[in-house]
């Protein structure tokens, strides 16, 4: 005869039960046995407060310049000199400047 | 299915694709909103790379009457630059968050577009004369010698080819510590709200160095922070009256004329949930990515991780509807946390508003009963209020056909796979349907996937 004690077999039943009834539990089993440190509440304020400060943290203007330059390098060709240009004879007013010039790396939808 | 039959069920055909064919996605072409204005004749894109791409639909060709006009480029230009905030050394992106078009009142158009932080009315207008024929300038703008001049002209206004310029007519910025979220036009087309995690602000549009905070949910002490603002929406009708939902899944509904600061809602609508349903991933798949009010104003609708949520305004305890977006994915939520897509933030949209609805129909008088969201694979879907019915979409370039009536999609949750559907596990994640838009008075719809814009249209006969 097994005896088993009847608040271990009800344990066991309850959970074969949640695994049944909740793929969502199921799931969160499966994280956790992953990562056994993680955190109770995902919602709690060290979560909020990374989502509020998205975005990549660079070390100082300068390095956040230097970043910004080398990626230019890889993208523009370079722009045609502006054969037309009009300098220095006088104060330029709306209609002698040249077009504005559109983006130099125009969006692939406008293409 | 809607589309398998029946006359009163829309029919979608393929009609235009915009962007580049290639695989590898550069980052600034990504698109982050897509959005028609009031009359659908033009639809606007922002994309990662701060720079917004306006479409306009040709006028109806009478003799070819099978199809509705196509929409061409007509302006496109670079709406913000990348930033960098000095006393955070964090960079600011130039990634459009939100367009909203603005009524049309002259013959310019009107958009406020926003990044994290800044908020730009930009004025769209055509050129298609010029002044000829000046006394004291030369054609190329370069002054003439005035002992020259021998004789006097008027000037006068020829045509030329037509110009369409974008300028920025208003800059509406250093009013959002926290990441902007949302803008939204009063019915009074005079002011706007601007929402980010944890504030909103009033904006009159013609007034830029002042802005009125009316919700701030900051706690004194940030360990004490519970939830952020996820949207953000004017009522349709009633200038005071706006909504605002959070990353807990709550809405609220506040009333301008309460109170200076509407940190007391007027109404909080709730659905309750069951405890021992609750687990790790419960409050954030219940947090809401998008909210939007019905063309009455009677309803809203919400979209959380998994499905869509139809709420009466007059009732705060649940929603009277529920549609399940991809409920399956409900069993794969460890490995959408792990690949951050539980974090993905669907939008969701309304038919248009002055179709006619034939089939009989229980919300006729709201004219909102169709539901539009994306999922993943690229797909998208569709809930029809009054029959009950719903159907899975692909965009995809395969279906290229104009006119041939895209085929249902189906995804196999479990057990066999039947011929034509596709199992969970071989679903693109990487091909989110994150925005789509409806145009307002007719059935067509855009729908952006990772760099392409789809456009589809309803079989004409």
């Amino acid at each position: 005869l097994l005896c088993v004690s009847p608040t271990v077999s009800l344990t066991v039943f309850q959970e074969m039960e949640d695994k049944v009834i909740s793929p969502e539990k199921a799931e969160e089993a499966k994280l956790k046995a992953r990562y056994p440190h993680l955190g109770q509440k995902p919602g709690g304020s060290d979560f909020l407060r990374k989502r509020l400060q998205k975005g990549q943290k660079y070390f100082d203007s300068g390095d956040y310049n230097m970043a910004k330059a080398k990626m230019k390098n890889k993208q523009l060709p370079t722009a045609a000199p502006d054969k037309t240009e009009v300098t220095g004879d006088h104060i330029p007013t709306p209609q002698d400047l040249p077009q504005r010039k559109p983006s130099l790396v125009a969006s692939k939808l406008a293409g | 299915f809607l589309g398998a039959g029946g006359g009163n069920d829309i029919q979608w055909c393929f009609s235009q694709v915009k962007g580049a064919v290639d695989d590898d996605v550069a980052e600034a072409d990504i698109i982050s909103t897509v959005e028609f204005n009031h009359s659908g004749e033009l639809l606007a894109t922002g994309d990662k790379g701060g720079r917004v791409v306006i479409f306009q639909q040709e006028q109806e060709n009478k003799t070819q009457s099978h199809s509705r006009g196509e929409y061409n480029v007509y302006s496109t230009f670079q709406s913000h630059e990348p930033e960098f905030d000095y006393l955070k050394s964090l960079e600011i992106e130039e990634k459009i968050n939100k367009i909203r078009w603005l009524p049309q009142k002259n013959a310019a158009q009107f958009l406020l577009s926003t990044n994290d932080k800044t908020i730009k009315l930009w004025k769209i207008s055509e050129r298609d004369k010029r002044p000829e024929g000046y006394n004291l300038k030369e054609e190329d703008g370069r002054y003439r010698d005035p002992t020259t001049v021998t004789t006097l002209r008027v000037p006068v206004f020829r045509p030329m080819d037509l110009m369409v310029e974008a300028s920025p007519r208003r800059i509406f910025a250093n009013a959002h510590t926290y990441h902007i979220n949302s803008i939204s036009i009063n019915s009074d087309y005079e002011t706007y709200l601007s929402a980010d995690d944890l504030r909103i602000n009033l904006w009159h549009l013609e007034i830029t160095d002042r802005s009125f905070n009316i919700v701030d949910i900051k706690p004194a002490n940030m360990e004490e922070l519970t939830e952020v603002i996820t949207a953000a929406e004017f009522h349709p009708n009633s200038c005071s009256t706006f909504v605002y939902s959070s990353s807990k899944g709550t809405i609220r509904l506040c009333d301008m004329r309460a109170s200076a600061l509407c940190d007391r809602h007027s109404k909080l609508f709730e659905e309750p949930e069951d405890p021992s349903n609750r687990s790790f991933f419960s409050e954030i798949i219940s947090s809401i990515s998008d909210v939007k009010f019905s063309h009455s104003g009677r309803y809203m609708m919400t979209r959380d991780y998994l499905s869509v949520k139809i709420w009466d305004l007059n009732m705060e305890n649940r929603p009277v509807e529920t549609y399940q977006v991809h409920e399956y994915l409900r069993s794969k939520l460890c490995s959408l946390y792990e690949n951050d897509c539980i974090f993905d933030k669907f939008e969701c949209c309304w038919n248009g508003s002055d179709r006619q609805v034939e089939s009989l129909s229980l919300c006729t008088s709201d004219l909102s009963n169709i539901v539009m969201t994306g999922s993943y694979n690229n797909f998208f879907r569709m809930f029809d209020r009054n029959t009950k019915r719903d159907i899975t979409l692909e965009a995809s370039r395969e279906n290229n056909k104009p006119r041939t009536v895209l085929k249902p999609r189906k995804v196999c949750a479990s057990g066999k796979r039947k011929k034509d559907e596709i199992s969970v596990d071989s679903l693109d994640f990487n091909k989110k349907i994150l925005h789509t838009a409806w145009h307002p008075k007719e059935n067509i719809i855009a729908v952006a996937t990772t760099n392409n814009l789809y456009i589809f249209q309803d079989k004409m006969n």
